[in-house]
């Protein structure tokens, strides 16, 4: 066979290109992080019922927020504009603003709502990610991974319920006690309430739930035949901004 | 040649501070010594083989991470069968009882500086012991 | 060629020391950004995007104007662009590097942002707008450079610049239509939840980038001895003219829909940008500059024996310039998080170090502009002397 220097630097060139689609094709179609995982989460979706009516947050309960910030590692940074958290309380009109049903009822006007990740069916915090530093497991918790966010802070952009925080600074120095069972946040990314995913790969109830004395907060998963189930097909409940589609996992029965 | 002396005294400083880390550590000798880690007493086989450890834990450790974070798995099954909790706190430091003496002057010695310790916990039983009187 | 950016008079010398003196300036800033994190800089837990994103977007902006030289010319044969088509190209190069950079000094662990590309994400628009802007940069370099090289050499262009060319306008348009889709697609976010937010941008980008491109013509004629060609200006001045009153007229679609509607969500935003909201007034005095610039402006403009006078086109321009940079920056990102999605006002004004990063950032164009443009300038006078 003869071939002069051009189409042997063509046919170079093509199989230099073959050789390159392989990984350029398995890098485009690696699986997503969402992928089915077999296994522990398969088949659940994990959901939680915050009872306004049996929780005292009015009157000054903050049990479940100190044990949620305290086995986190959340950190007090001490000014609202830095402000960390992942379960926090607001009023009635802050929670749904958009329940414009004109007479809400007093009691129901001046609760105090607890507020958290709603842990989206349709999350578009993950939608926008650029390096899937967050996504949803298959069981419903929607994850951060912490090693792998870049700080761009597009989720916070695109959550609705203004779930996400980031550490503007070194979170360490304003945590009073760091628990040693799980580790703290880095500056620069960006972090949220994960159902306390921890805690229930040991088989226990998230830290809330399990502070709560009250028995406000029911967690677990959302089948039919499930206490949960029951609880939520039976009772009227709201979920917040649902109308935009982002199908909230967190129920709150008024 | 033009500028003979000039380009010849140009490589020779040149030379000179390229090669500065080199010989200021070899003069000032702090390159001449071995990092020397202390191993733990309680136990003399880590989750892998010593010399595994010591060429691959940072890929392992990797392995680790995204196992435990993105597969929701945080059961390590070694290549002898042994199961490990994958956790850098409570199972790397249960042993290495010394990050300073252990991990630090390893990555001291190569220059490294590894992010780790930013969020994981270093046990205060693990800090360097104090001296009291 | 490139051997020109080392010789220079003394106004080529005073300029670019100046504009290293800011640089350094910049990022002596930025280190101390690095070193404490982005707590350095005017932003919260509320308002979580400032002056770096609203720099990006409306640096993809100019960047994407390019296509306003280059359609005519390649597209149109417009001859009397020639002289001035490489400052676009060059001017899109300079503000897509910017672009990146304010992107790159907007995120909290900047160590990684290979991860866009170690674990692309096709969900995600910054993904995308990260590939069609590093692709553009390339193009913009490639056109500029060779067309550049041509004239040096004194032979005509290679043929295969143009199908470059005409790529390079189809993917002008995409970088700042993708650019739009980073806040057109979040239904968290009412003000930017809008269909025409990409053509918003591109109108306001074909305003801001011809304007500029007038304003450094006009600035290498007066200083530099370049000849960009009166007719070649006016006809970019029509450009500018018929983008600023298109980007006005679509403001004032999006004020009337959110205003006749009365739907609360997007109009809280607009009573915050333009009226103030309970008592936090902070954007006010800046949109209405912005609207009154735009204004002043247009009148300019539409009068052509206002517009032929260069002294007032160049008023005119920087008046566009001015008003867009407003209203595409601080004036689109900051009402979009003002109020919260729970109804909060958190205001948001940047600090010292974040306008010194930014200043920085915009010297780093600043610079390769000028040292692009020096060799475009030293080519030139080459061949007439």
């Amino acid at each position: 066979m003869n071939i002069d220097r051009r189409s042997f630097l063509k046919l170079a060139a093509l199989g230099l290109l073959a050789v390159a689609a392989k990984p350029a094709f398995d890098l485009i179609s690696r699986p997503s992080a969402a992928r089915a995982l077999e296994g522990p989460f398969a088949g659940k979706r994990l959901a939680m019922v915050v009872d306004l009516n049996a929780c005292t947050a009015g009157d000054g309960c903050v049990d479940c927020i100190a044990a949620c910030h305290s086995v986190h590692n959340v950190p007090d940074i001490g000014n609202t504009k830095e402000e960390i958290k992942w379960l926090w309380e607001v009023d009635y009109k802050r929670a749904f603003p958009d329940q414009e049903n004109g007479f809400v009822s007093e009691p129901l006007l001046d609760s105090r709502v607890l507020v958290l990740c709603n842990h989206c069916d349709n999350p578009p915090c993950v939608k926008v990610c650029p390096t899937q530093a967050t996504w949803k497991r298959e069981d419903g918790i929607v994850m951060m991974d912490y090693h792998r966010c870049i700080g761009c802070r597009y989720c916070m952009a695109a959550c609705p319920y203004g779930s996400r925080s980031f550490n503007w600074r070194d979170p360490r120095p304003y945590i009073d006690i760091i628990q040693q069972g799980y580790p703290t946040r880095t500056r620069g990314v960006v972090e949220k309430c994960n159902f306390c995913e921890e805690r229930l790969s040991d088989g226990l109830q998230p830290a809330c739930v399990e502070a709560c004395s009250s028995g406000a907060l029911k967690f677990g998963d959302l089948k039919p035949g499930t206490e949960l189930y029951d609880l939520i097909s039976s009772q009227f409940n709201l979920r917040r901004k649902a109308e935009l589609g982002t199908r909230p996992q967190v129920y709150y029965l008024l | 040649m033009y500028d003979k002396g000039k380009i010849i005294g140009g490589l020779a400083v040149f030379l000179c501070l390229a090669s500065f880390p080199v010989w200021y550590m070899a003069a000032s000798g702090k390159a001449d010594y071995s990092p020397d880690p202390v191993l733990p007493v309680s136990e003399n086989l880590c989750v892998e083989s010593a010399q595994y450890m010591k060429e691959y834990h940072m890929q392992l450790m990797q392995q680790w991470r995204d196992q435990a974070v993105r597969q929701g798995d945080s059961i390590y099954v070694s290549s002898d069968n042994r199961t490990f909790d994958i956790n850098l706190t409570g199972t790397c430091l249960k042993c290495h009882t010394n990050k300073a003496d252990f991990c630090d002057r390893c990555h001291n010695y190569t220059g490294t500086a590894p992010n780790c310790w930013d969020c994981h916990n270093v046990p205060p039983a693990n800090a360097p012991p104090q001296v009291t009187k | 060629m490139i051997e020109n950016i080392f010789r220079g008079g003394k106004k080529y010398w005073l300029l670019v020391s100046g504009l290293l003196v800011l640089m350094a300036a910049g990022m002596a800033a930025y280190l101390e950004q690095w070193n404490t994190g982005l707590a350095v800089t005017g932003l919260s837990r509320d308002v979580s995007w400032g002056l770096y994103i609203a720099n990006f977007t409306f640096f993809v902006g100019v960047a994407a104007s390019a296509v306003m030289i280059v359609i005519p010319y390649y597209l149109h044969n417009s001859k009397e662009f020639r002289r001035i088509l490489i400052l676009g190209e060059f001017m899109a190069v300079a503000a897509c590097l910017v672009a990146i950079t304010f992107i790159l000094v907007d995120l909290g662990q900047p160590s990684r942002v290979l991860n866009i590309i170690l674990y692309p994400s096709p969900g995600s628009i910054i993904f995308w707008d990260v590939v069609v802007l590093s692709i553009y940069l390339l193009l913009n370099i490639v056109l500029g450079w060779v067309a550049l090289d041509a004239e040096y050499k004194e032979v005509a262009p290679p043929a295969w610049l143009k199908p470059v060319a005409i790529v390079s306008v189809v993917w002008a348009i995409s970088i700042h239509t993708v650019t739009a889709f980073i806040y057109a697609g979040l239904a968290a976010r009412a003000f930017w939840l809008t269909a025409l937010l990409a053509p918003r941008f591109l109108a306001s980008a074909f305003a801001s980038g011809p304007a500029l491109l007038i304003l450094i013509a006009l600035a290498m004629k007066k200083w530099g001895g370049f000849e960009p060609g009166d007719q070649s200006l006016d006809k970019v001045a029509k450009i500018v003219t018929y983008a600023i009153i298109i980007t006005v007229f679509f403001l004032l679609l999006e004020i009337f829909t959110v205003f006749y509607s009365q739907e609360p969500g997007a109009m809280s935003h607009f009573q915050y940008l333009l009226f103030g909201l309970d008592n936090h007034y902070g954007l006010v005095p800046w949109i209405w500059t912005s609207i009154l610039l735009a204004c002043a402006a247009i009148i300019l403009l539409v009068i052509p024996s206002m517009r032929k006078n260069q002294l007032i086109l160049a008023l005119a321009c920087a008046a566009v310039f001015i008003s867009i940079w407003i209203d595409k920056g601080l004036g689109l990102i900051v009402p979009g998080f003002i109020p919260t999605p729970l109804g909060d006002i958190t205001e948001y004004t940047p600090t010292a170090l974040e306008t010194l990063i930014t200043m920085g950032v915009w010297a780093t164009g600043g610079l390769i502009l000028a040292l692009l443009l020096k060799v475009v300038l030293a080519i030139r006078q080459g061949q007439r002397g």
